[in-house]
């Protein structure tokens, strides 16, 4: 039997039955085992083979058959193409049935074919539903104009399809505007996204907002439903306003939305307001729309965790344009017991955000309440934010640095690591201010196992060696282990000895040469050992010289109002509610258009920067330049992430923004591999510092002549770094 | 807008999906939970939304099921994430419950859902009341094939025609739900008001309601005294059916109302509140021996009210047992589940109060492993006929075109919130925690 039919079923198995049942004589029988073919296919399992039999079903009265049926042929179509022609009949029969769901659900399933064949003859019975007399019918074949304009754009195009949805932008039912307008809009996108940069998109395709369509968006706002009023308020974000009372108007017929009870039409409402109120010159009228956008912000920290947190990510956007907009609000946030991870780590940084003079107080107790709950990461980054306070609140410094040494005091291990980390920082944006607490961090010597904070101890102690009297014993333990250190470790401890011996020539003599002959000759790490046989020579020709590049004044640090430069929080806040809000990067560097992309990314922020300022645009071009060479040798289709990462990292690093925790890596490689093996998130944790070399003593960890591996950005705010480092190179 | 939904179990295996578009394909469905993994290997968060190759996945959870939905475009995310809770709302209000078995033994209904409720990927009717009308498990049970029902599209998208009751009725519910943070030393660091009124409508025809609030806004802006007090309202949201327009304008909240039940309205203060139940507790602890409470209850708020069915969940070390419990009211029990004992009082009258004491042991032999959580403690409560910020419904006007008259009536209640907790102090005397390196 099987010797001669090789490709004929089987007469046995679970389909082999399910045939025999679909070609029963009996109607409860057949519906039976189509649910069955479903479920097959629901869990999985190939019922392809069925093709013929279920649609030998289609013809039927029974409603619930008909939507069975219809969705097998969605989910087979494309296997079969040859027999969905057989299905073309029933289909345009059922566009003109006197039900309007079975004429919906017909039109509707034929757009979702997506088979070539059955495409040319969707367009007549199309035509006619676009035209039916039932709303429910037109807002679906509303869409299934643009399901036609995915697959065959000139189809759509060449049966006027894309006129008829701009007229039912005018018809009398706000669901169907509110479609229609879905669907121009999906059509732009596709339109503009097919364009390559040569050949523009298609203008009879494009989605062309005037004056005279703004009015009845308007109008539609009002009355349609709530996943429709998102559709229009994104058009209305798209709109560019004549005049500033055209921006005025639309300003305030749109703020009414935030009253609504979906969180996402108030989000769209907020960017709709966030763009149009560029255009708003009247003081008054911004200060009135920015009241008004607060008490809705902060009632969506009160729904479901996910929504928070997308609420967050875009309040987070939306603060670091206007600060003052939830001013007096900081409370709202602060973390609950049950709040998921990503809603704390995310209510931590805005609170941060919103830190003042006047409410660091109430701050720092919450945040020293967090410091003590079982979540590691979270009490390091409760941490860390106190850090942030300190560096950012000049006045409150001194508090922050008492809750440290609090904290310090409990000795639970990863506490006081971290609380290590942070005065360091302290002390980079304090010189000579807390000297005092220097002995409590010397005795947590032994408490301390991760290399950051080991770093940032060492550092401490080489840039107050002077000043400690023991330095050098302290010292002396860390090069006693140097080959088992950290590199991290090892680099900061070979600048903290040579830092010690600049300061005390004659105690350190020993010390100094036992590091110098351990890097160079027992250290496998090339950036340790480059960087002892520059100390070396420097201290062997020039002692002179080695004083002013070892000891040179770093600048202070500072923490940065904003995680992405000003023309891309200005795109962002363009885009509030959308993911790139959410990842806060722009579109392109995530939805995979590779160079084109990039490029067209760079193009824009041009032209938005033309917006901004003219002197923020010539970093932008730096920046631009930038991603274009990483990008170069990144051109393999599978590193799309990897392109990524890279371009946010080189915009971040050449407009200086990093976070006063950035200093986490001392290995620039590291920082390029982190970026490029984060698939998530950590876009602001990720962000390399600019800081980074002078962080650690010296202020050039890896100049760029020796570098053996990609140097982070030059540090423009280092110029007074600069002039030494001239002299170094010319050492050599 | 997104490509393709698909709701998975906790091992990430699909139950059911839809895709809407061509562009991603089905099988980075399978990718979603390595990722999740992969992201919490790297020590970093799992956050709803993330991307990875070019596609981004957006989910939700459910107990024990992830929503999921993918995207290759800058979508809307927060259109996305609160669809799929809608998702989730109406496949509960349909099966009760949503998990693995009912999503199993429901998946012809759910495409349905799937099909009505999104179309390309774009979020289409999402009311389940409507949805109800015309997608159900009965369906070919009716004599008449169904019809869209007119809500769908109307412009009243949230009422059919034609209701008819023979008592024409609604009853209006005030609950403001009580949230608050309440630091060791006992200062109050937070708390807010979350209200919300709820209807339930009983009504024929198409009416016109109109709902009158001591509104502190409305009052000066219509230049009227009020007598007695007036509450400002930080955010008000609406249901949909309210025309925000003409609450924008003149704070006038008109509406023709859903049939049933609803909630017409919520709105948040963050007045300060004073605590209306306060609790303390002090711990003594014994390591390796025992650990015993002693909690205080006390009720702040006037003597005419009544808290009923107070709960106080105090939290005691996981290793817990053995518990002894004395209350001068009510009735304690351990719910080990939970770390907790739970002092339950039927009713706490007001400026009442009350002691009660427990008593554990620990075992001799510490766990290394255990870290000292340091819970809340969090408290259940309602109180009837009062409402904390002082709202009141002055009137609800109803006005159909028929002319009937309709009866109003009108419940106050208020209750604790999601977050109604009193942080405990860190025990005196006892270790200081210590992690295990």
């Amino acid at each position: 039997m099987s010797g001669w039919a090789g490709r004929a079923p089987p007469k046995k198995g679970e389909n082999y039955e399910l045939r025999a049942d679909l070609n029963s004589e009996y109607r409860d029988k057949r519906k039976d085992a189509i649910k069955r073919v479903i479920a097959n296919m629901t869990v999985g399992k190939d019922v392809s083979g069925l093709f013929p039999d279920v649609l030998k079903n289609m013809q039927t009265e029974d409603l619930e058959q008909k939507k069975l049926v219809y969705l097998y042929l969605m989910n087979y179509a494309k296997t079969q193409p040859e027999l969905v022609i057989l299905a073309v009949n029933t289909f345009v029969k059922d566009t003109a049935d006197s039900n309007p769901l079975v004429r919906a659900l017909a039109i509707r399933t034929m757009g979702c074919l997506r088979a070539e064949k059955i495409i040319n003859y969707l367009c007549d019975p199309l035509q006619q539903c676009l035209r039916d007399d039932n709303p429910y019918v037109r807002k679906t074949a509303a869409l299934c104009v643009a399901k036609l304009y995915d697959l065959k754009p000139e189809l759509a195009i060449d049966n006027g399809f894309i006129e008829q949805l701009q007229d039912l932008v005018s018809d009398s039912n706000p669901m169907v505007v509110a479609n229609a307008v879905v669907a121009l809009t999906d059509i732009h996108q596709t339109a503009l996204a097919a364009a390559e940069s040569e050949n523009p998109p298609d203008p009879r395709a494009t989605f062309t907002l005037d004056s005279h369509i703004l009015n009845k968006l308007l109008i539609a706002l009002n009355e349609c439903s709530e996943w429709g009023r998102v559709a229009i308020l994104s058009s209305l974000a798209r709109y560019r306003a004549v005049d500033e009372k055209e921006s005025e108007h639309i300003c305030e017929r749109v703020v009414p939305q935030f009253q609504h009870v979906n969180g996402s039409v108030v989000l769209s409402a907020i960017k709709v307001v966030m763009i149009h109120m560029r255009g708003v010159g009247r003081e008054d009228l911004v200060k009135q729309l920015v009241r008004k956008m607060a008490p809705p912000l902060v009632t969506l920290v009160s729904s479901e965790p996910e929504v928070q947190w997308v609420a967050l990510r875009n309040i987070n956007l939306l603060l670091q344009k206007r600060s003052d907009i939830l001013q007096n609000e900081m409370r709202v946030f602060f973390c609950k017991y049950n709040d998921p991870p990503y809603v704390k780590v995310e209510k931590l940084d805005i609170m941060v955000r919103l830190a003042q003079e006047k409410n660091v107080d109430t701050l720092l107790s919450e945040l020293k309440e967090y410091a003590s709950e079982v979540d590691v990461d979270f009490v390091r980054k409760s941490i860390k934010a106190i850090g942030q306070c300190a560096i950012k609140i000049d006045s409150s410094a001194e508090r922050c640095v008492n809750v440290l040494l609090e904290l310090i005091s409990t000795r639970v291990s990863y506490v006081v690591q971290e609380a290590v980390v942070v005065i360091k920082d302290i002390f980079r944006k304090y010189p000579d201010r807390y000297e005092g607490v220097i002995p409590t961090l010397c005795a947590n010597l032994e408490e301390l196992d991760e290399p950051e904070a080991k770093a940032s101890l060492i550092w401490i102690i080489g840039e107050y060696a002077d000043k400690i009297e023991n330095a050098d014993e302290l010292l002396a333990i860390f090069v006693e282990t140097f080959t088992e250190e950290a590199y991290q470790v090892q680099l900061q401890t070979l600048t903290a000895v040579v830092k010690l011996f600049l300061k005390k020539p004659d105690s350190a003599q020993g010390v100094v040469q036992r590091v110098l002959e351990t890097a160079t000759k027992d250290c496998d790490s090339p950036d340790v050992r480059d960087r002892a046989y520059i100390y070396w020579r420097l201290l062997s020709t020039d002692p002179g010289a080695a004083k002013a590049v070892v000891l040179a004044v770093r600048p202070p640090i500072s923490l940065p109002r904003t995680t992405v430069s000003p023309a891309v929080l200005e795109e962002l806040l363009g885009e509030i509610s959308s993911l790139a809000s959410v990842y806060h990067k722009p579109a392109d560097t995530f939805i995979g258009r590779g160079r084109v992309g990039a490029d067209a990314l760079q193009k824009r922020i041009h032209d938005l920067e033309d917006d901004v300022s003219r002197e923020k645009a010539l970093k932008t071009v730096v920046a631009g330049q930038k991603s274009e060479n990483l990008l170069d040798f990144d051109d393999a289709p599978a590193e799309g992430a990897g392109g990524l990462g890279v371009t946010t990292n080189s915009l971040a690093a050449t407009t200086l923004t990093t976070g006063a925790s950035a200093i986490t890596t001392s290995n620039p490689l590291d920082d390029l591999v982190e970026l490029f093996g984060s698939s998530g998130m950590g876009a602001p944790a990720a962000a390399p510092s600019f800081a980074q070399p002078a962080a650690f003593g010296s202020a050039f960890s890896a100049p760029p002549a020796l570098a053996s591996t990609p140097s982070p950005a030059p540090i423009p705010s280092a110029s007074s770094a600069q002039q030494p480092q001239d002299d170094l190179l010319g050492l050599f | 807008m997104t490509s393709l939904i698909a709701i998975l179990d906790l091992k990430g295996k699909p139950l059911i999906q839809r895709s809407y578009r061509d562009d991603v394909s089905a099988s980075h469905i399978e990718r979603f939970l390595p990722l999740i993994l992969e992201i919490e290997e790297e020590g970093q968060q799992v956050t709803p939304c993330f991307t990875s190759q070019g596609v981004n996945f957006m989910h939700i959870r459910h107990s024990n099921l992830y929503l999921l939905a993918l995207s290759k475009r800058n979508t809307n995310a927060a259109e996305i994430i609160l669809f799929l809770h809608r998702l989730s709302s109406v496949l509960i209000e349909y099966f009760k419950e949503l998990e693995e078995e009912s999503i199993r033994d429901n998946f012809v209904i759910i495409y349905e859902l799937f099909d009505e409720m999104m179309d390309f990927g774009y979020p289409q009717t999402t009311e389940s009341k409507i949805l109800q009308e015309y997608i159900t498990q009965e369906s070919y049970k009716l004599e008449v094939q169904v019809r869209p029902p007119p809500a769908v599209t109307n412009a009243v998208s949230w009422r059919s025609e034609g209701i008819r009751y023979r008592k024409n009725e609604v009853f209006l519910d005030v609950i403001e739900s009580v949230n608050m943070l309440v630091n060791a030393n006992g200062s109050v660091i937070r708390s807010e008001i979350l209200g919300s009124v709820k209807m339930k409508c009983y009504l024929s025809g198409m009416p016109e309601l109109r709902l009158g609030l001591n509104d502190k806004v409305m009052f000066e802006n219509t230049g009227r005294t009020s007598r007695g007090k007036s509450i400002e309202m930080e955010d008000v949201k609406f249901h949909q059916c309210v025309r925000l327009s003409r609450f924008e304008n003149d704070r006038t909240i008109s509406f023709i109302p859903p049939d049933g039940e609803f909630e017409l309205m919520s709105y948040r203060l963050s007045t300060p509140v004073k605590p209306l139940i306060w609790v303390e507790a002090s711990v003594e602890s014994h390591k390796g021996s025992r650990i015993e409470y002693t909690v205080k209850v006390k009720a702040h708020f006037k003597r005419r009210s009544t808290a009923n069915n107070v709960e106080i969940y105090v939290p005691v070390p996981d290793d817990a047992d053995g518990p002894k419990f004395r209350a001068s009211t009510g009735s304690v029990h351990y719910a080990p589940d939970k770390s907790a004992f739970v002092w339950k009082i039927k009713q706490l009258g007001g400026s009442r109060e009350f002691l009660m004491r427990a008593h554990f042991g620990l075992p001799s032999v510490e766990n290394p492993e255990t870290v000292e959580k340091r819970a809340p403690i969090t408290v259940k409560f309602e109180i009837p006929y009062f409402t904390v910020s002082g709202i009141q419904v002055r009137y609800l006007k109803i006005v159909e075109k028929s002319g009937y008259q309709a009866l109003p009536w009108v419940r106050y209640i208020t209750q604790h919130g999601d977050d109604y907790s009193l942080r405990t102090a860190l025990e005196k005397g006892s270790a200081p925690i210590v992690q295990p390196a």
